[in-house]
Parts: structure tokens; sequence; C-alpha cells
């Protein structure tokens, strides 16, 4: 079975300190779902109020449809997969995951049966005799993921539980965990600051920052239109260009900068928030729109010297310093055999296409 | 092994190392073993005037064992049932005060480690210590007035209409058993917590999670967990508890004597140190076994109690 999930209202408050401001989030029933945000931004503390460690100060979670108000961890249909995992280092591979079914009074030998067939749905058949600190840190990724689904939670939360490995065993479990999703069906809410992560398993992603959900959205919009300034710049690399709307035009605004004028999509927006002629406004270029004018443009372009160039195969990464040499800039070029590259030092002018710039109410930004 | 030894030499230099090596010698050898070497020389001997030490008299013997065992050599075929059923009853008393203290300190512990924060932690933490600056000798006696016909309780209990008259709890040994309870109550409170406190949150909250009630989280997960903290409480507790002669001197109703007390009057009143040495020994000896079989049944091993 699976089960969704809604936050309606949540405030989380410790004394005055407030880790969760107003929250609102509707989780569908077998939905990959991704909470990213970062260090401190409060999602822990939302995981454990849906997990039912903690209660909300205000508002209403709620499982498959019911309020969860008053019902603890243990009698929730969710099963919470730890940081640290948390798996239990005096007992084997096997009781470790048979612990929810020994809970429920399961006889040894069917909780054993059950056992073997967890392990081999993570790929770990026969370890089930050994020792929690005999296995690599990627089994015991997968024990933890085991000894969680043979709760039969109808919702299965993660916290950060990759951020413990390497890169590449992070890069693998990726896929093994979104596997895993599909097959069992159930409901995953996942937690990372990594945005690589959330982009690459998530159905749906709700970016949070103090407190505050940003913005929730699939992985593409949420890195082609951002809805904040800080959703801009946390989510992917993003160059900024602050300035002063000078007009609005159709779908498209044009901002004085302090590198000329440009003009850029306008982000569409609840019409409170959305940018007039005279606001603040930051304008962002993703480097991979940005391109050497050809002087055939007859806006969007940026005069900037290049700094320094790195070479990844695939791409050349090049940083400039604009005119006015205070700012650096970022663009991407794909190696293509097509000689666009250019030396360092030369000046150069830059250009993007409108609508692959957005431009935002200002706001305040992720930190580098 | 001569590895170890030459990094001690040079985290410490040659003059800490000799100093450190030469104390814990004089420490383990001089304060420890040979005191106790001479108890065992002394146990094997007659008592005998000062005139014959050294004599054609002074042999080793057995006799101050099998005292303990059959009693005077006149009655032969019988046995000292008056010391066995002392010392069988020390004993055993002092496993139901180990399993009292363990009962109570346990909670305290845990709770200590995992639930209590700042100044409420630090206020158990004082009050559990302060009562011990208080003198052994003093504090039973406080105890023996609390216990006492006109004590605090038999009077609270009078009051409260729950007795008519004062129950005699030192006749009864309640006083003792509450006593030798206290006594060693922080030793067996500190190990567990020790190790308690050590325990990842998160594997408490992990089986919470995974829908087990509070009493399955103690039995497969903290429990197990604190094992070493445990024995090595309950080890102290009960040979301290076996060993004490204060409470029991104080507290001990007219009736009950506890095995120290009989080891006490060999040396003090029946001026027969062979004999003392012999029942110290037995004591001793007894309940190092127990200790060491117990802790096979529970699967502990030494290393794990000295962490
Ligand atoms: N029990 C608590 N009492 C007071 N403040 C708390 C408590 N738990 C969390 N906080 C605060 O709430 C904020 C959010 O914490 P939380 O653990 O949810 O962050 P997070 O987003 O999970 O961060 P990370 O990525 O580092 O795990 C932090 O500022 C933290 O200090
Ligand atoms: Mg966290």
């Amino acid at each position: 079975m699976s089960a969704g999930v809604d936050l309606e209202n949540v405030w989380i408050k410790f004394g005055e300190f407030i880790a969760a401001r107003d929250v609102n989030i509707n989780i569908k029933e077998g939905e990959f779902f991704s909470f990213l945000g970062p260090s401190g931004c409060g999602k822990t503390t939302l995981l454990r109020a849906v997990s039912g460690f903690l209660e909300p100060s205000e508002g209403m979670v709620k499982i498959g449809g019911e309020d969860m108000k008053g019902i603890g961890p243990n009698k929730r249909p969710t099963a919470l997969i730890f940081q640290n995992l948390a798996l239990f280092p005096l007992m084997t591979v096997w009781e470790n995951i048979a612990f929810a079914l020994e809970v429920k009074g399961v006889g040894k030998a069917e909780r054993r049966k059950r056992a073997d067939e967890l392990l081999n749905l993570i790929a770990l058949p026969g370890q089930g005799d050994k020792m929690v600190h005999e296995l690599s840190g990627g089994q015991k990724q997968r024990v933890a993921i085991a000894r969680a689904l043979a709760a039969e939670p109808d919702v299965l939360l993660l916290d950060e539980p990759l951020s413990a490995l390497d890169l590449k065993l992070r890069q693998h479990m990726r896929t093994e965990l979104r596997a895993i999703q599909q097959r069992v069906g159930i409901t995953f809410i996942y937690i990372t600051h990594d945005q690589g992560e959330a982009l690459t398993m998530s159905d749906h992603i709700a970016v949070m920052r103090e407190g505050v959900i940003e913005q929730v959205a699939d992985g593409t919009d949420m890195y082609d239109h951002p809805e904040t300034a800080f959703v801009a710049s946390f989510v992917g690399e993003n160059n900024l260009f602050k300035g002063e709307v000078s007009d609005i035009n159709g779908e498209q605004a044009v901002v004085d900068t302090n590198v000329g004028r440009v003009r850029a999509r306008l982000a569409s927006l609840p019409k409170e928030r959305q940018l007039e002629t005279g606001d603040s406004a930051f304008v962002f270029v993703r480097p991979e729109s940005l391109k050497f004018a050809n002087g055939a443009e007859a806006d969007n372009r940026i005069k900037a010297k290049i700094h320094q160039e790195e070479f990844e195969g695939q791409f050349w990464q090049v940083f400039l310093n604009v005119a006015d040499g205070a700012k650096k800039i970022k663009m991407s070029l794909v190696n293509d055999g097509s000689d666009l590259k250019h030396e360092v030092g030369a000046d150069v002018t830059l250009t993007f296409q409108p609508e692959l710039a957005v431009a935002l109410p200002e706001g305040p930004l992720a930190q580098e | 092994m001569s590895t170890w030894i030459s990094n001690f030499y040079h985290r410490n230099g040659t003059a800490l190392s000799i100093f450190l090596l030469l104390s814990v010698l004089f420490w383990v050898f001089i304060l420890i073993v040979l005191p106790q070497l001479f108890m065992m020389d002394f146990s094997f001997r007659h008592n005998l005037p000062p005139a014959d030490i050294g004599g054609a008299k002074d042999v080793y013997t057995l006799e101050n064992y099998q005292y303990m065992i059959y009693g005077s050599a006149q009655s032969e075929g019988s046995y000292n049932t008056v010391d066995l059923t002392v010392f069988a009853r020390t004993l055993i008393a002092a496993i139901f005060v180990t399993l009292f203290d363990l009962a109570i300190c346990y909670p305290i512990a845990f709770y200590l480690a995992h639930s209590a924060y700042g100044g409420a932690a630090r206020l158990m933490v004082l009050s559990l210590i302060v009562p011990f600056w208080v003198n052994e000798i003093l504090r039973a006696f406080a105890f023996r007035i609390m216990f006492g016909a006109t004590g605090v309780i038999n009077n609270f209990l009078i009051w409260a209409g729950i007795l008519d008259q004062p129950y005699d709890f030192i006749r009864n040994d309640v006083a003792l058993y509450a006593g030798l309870g206290y006594a060693f109550i922080l030793l067996m409170i500190f190990p567990i917590y020790n190790t308690v406190e050590s325990l990842d949150r998160n594997q408490i909250e992990a089986a919470r999670d995974l829908g087990s009630p509070w009493w399955r989280i103690h039995w497969r997960v903290v429990i197990p967990y604190a094992k070493p903290g445990i024995t090595s409480g309950c080890t102290m507790v009960f040979m301290l508890t076996a060993g004490a002669l204060a409470a029991p001197q104080i507290l001990g109703g007219p009736s009950s004597l506890w095995f120290t007390q009989i080891i006490y009057q060999w040396f003090n009143t029946g001026n027969n140190w062979p004999q003392g040495s012999a029942y110290a020994i037995i004591l001793l000896a007894t309940c190092i076994a127990f200790v060491l079989i117990m802790m096979k049944v529970f699967k502990v091993k030494l290393g794990e109690i000295a962490r």
C-alpha cells in the first residue's frame, strides 16, 4: 500500500526559533518527493514531524488523508531511514531487517524467510548472518532500506541517506534507490542538500530556505523556471546581474544593470510578487546560455575579459571578468569542435537569448 | 608488546615512564597482591602463640578451611551449619541487593543519559552524589534512626493509617537491605550511565519508528548495548555488598549475622587470624567465581567491563 502525505499550514517552533514557517505541501501517493535545501533550513525537522517524533506547533500533518495528530512514530505508517542509518550493531543483518516483524510478533522462521526475501530485493543474498560492522558502507545503506521496508510502510522517509558514501557509490545508490522505489511502489520522501540527487531521482522537489518552502516543482521546471532568487541561485549554476526594471514588454522585462541594459523572460509569478517598472530585479543567466556575440544582436551584449579557462572534456568552463572588473561570470562551452574558444586575456562580447534568462524580484540568495 | 613498550617510552620520556611503571607496580604489587598473599599464607597456618611461630609446630594445614565446613574437630561428621548458613544468606542477600539496585539504577541512568537536560540533569547528579559526602557510618546511623520504632517512616505509616503500631524494620532486616542497597547505588548508576550515554539516540528512535513499544526498545536495543556497564555495576555492587561490614554492624537486627561480621570476630574478638584469613579467602574466592560464572552466562568479556 502507498499513501500520500499532506502538510497543511505547518509551523514548527523551538521556543522563539521558527524551524518551519507555514509549510503547505501535497505529496501524492507513490511519488518520489524530495526536500532540497542548505544545511539547517529545517528539512530534518519537517521529516520528524511526518514520522511523528515531533508535533507541529500549528497546522496539520495528514498521511493517507488522515490527520496524524497524537499518533506516535510507532503507530504511523511511515518508516524513517536515518542520516547515520542507525542500524542495530548488536544484531545480525537479518535480525536488523526483521526487527519490525519481531515487534509484530511474527514467528522466527517466518521472520527469517521475509528477511531473506528482502536481502534478495536489495541484492545482498545470503548475507543475513553477518554482523552489521562486517558490511561495506553501501551494503549498510541497503540493509537500512530493507529494515525500513520490512515494516511495510506506506511512506518511506529518507534523511540524507547517501551523504556518508563516496561519490561513486552515491551515484550508484541513486539509481538503485529509484529502482527500489519503482519496484515497491510506495511514497518516498527524500531529504538532501545535494541538488544532483534531488534532480535525478525525484518526481517533485520542494526547495527550502530557513523554514520556508520556496518552490515546489519537478526537476526540469525547478531548473528552467525558478520562481525565487534563492531557487535560481541554489539549483544549478547561475550568473546574476542586478538592476532595475525600466520596462515591461509582454513576456519580457527590460532591466538596467551595471553591465548594460538586458532583456530577460519575466517569471510567471502570482500577481502580488510580479515585477513592475521601477522594481529592483535580479537577472539570472545560466553558464550554458551565454554565447560569444557575433555582432548581429541588438541587445543583451555584455563586454568581458577572459580570466581563466578550464577544460573538462565535454565542456570548456570559461571564467570572465565583466567590464568594470568587479564581477566574475562563468560560461560553459560545449567542446563540439567548433572553434569558439578565445585566448585568456582576450576582450570579448557575450550575449544570450532573452527567453533563456529570467528576471526575478530581488531576494535572498544561496550562499556560495 | 615490545612496540607498545617503546611507544610508551617515546611518548612519556625515560624519567616519566619509569615513574609511571614504578607507581603502577607499587600500586598493584605492594598494595593489592602482597597483602592478599600474606592473607593466603596465614589461612593455611595454625593459630599459634608468638613463641611457637617459626618453630616445629608451624606447618601448613587445611584445618581452617575444614572448620568452615565441618566445625570444630570434636563434632566429627556434622556440618558447621551456623557459618554455612550465614555464608549462604550473605551471598543470597548480596544478590538480592544487587538486583534491587539494578532495578532502581537502570531507569535513573537511562533517564540521566537520554532524557534529562541542563539544570534538571545537574540537579539530579548532585542529589545523587552529595549524600555520599556524609561518612558511611553516619549514613548507616541515619538509616537506623529513620527506620527506628519512632523514626520518620513508622511515624508516617502510622499517621497515614497503614499501620497501627510501629513495624520493626530493623529486626526484619528491611533497614539493612535498604542501607546496603543505598550504599553502593552510585557504583551501579555511573557504569550504566557511561555505556548508555554513548548509545546513539537514533537507534532508540529507529526502534520506535519500526513500531517497537518502549519495553522492547530496552530489551532489544538499550540493555544489550549497556550490558558491559550493567555487568560492571553489578559486579561492584555484589562484591562490595557481600564484603560490607559497617552497614550490617549498625543496621543488622540482633539475629542477623553477615559473613563479614564472622570474619571480623575471628580477627578481633576471636584473636584467630589464620581462621579469619581462611574465611576471608573463602568469601573472596566465592565472589570471584560467582562473578566469572555470571559473566560466562551473560556472555560478557572481562575486557568489555574495563571500557
Ligand atoms: N530540538 C531543537 N531545539 C531547538 N532548535 C532545533 C531543534 N531541532 C532543530 N533545531 C533547529 O532547527 C533548524 C533546522 O534544523 P534541521 O535539523 O531540521 O536542519 P536540516 O535542514 O535537516 O539541516 P542539515 O542538512 O544540516 O541536516 C536548525 O537551525 C536547528 O538548530
Ligand atoms: Mg538534517
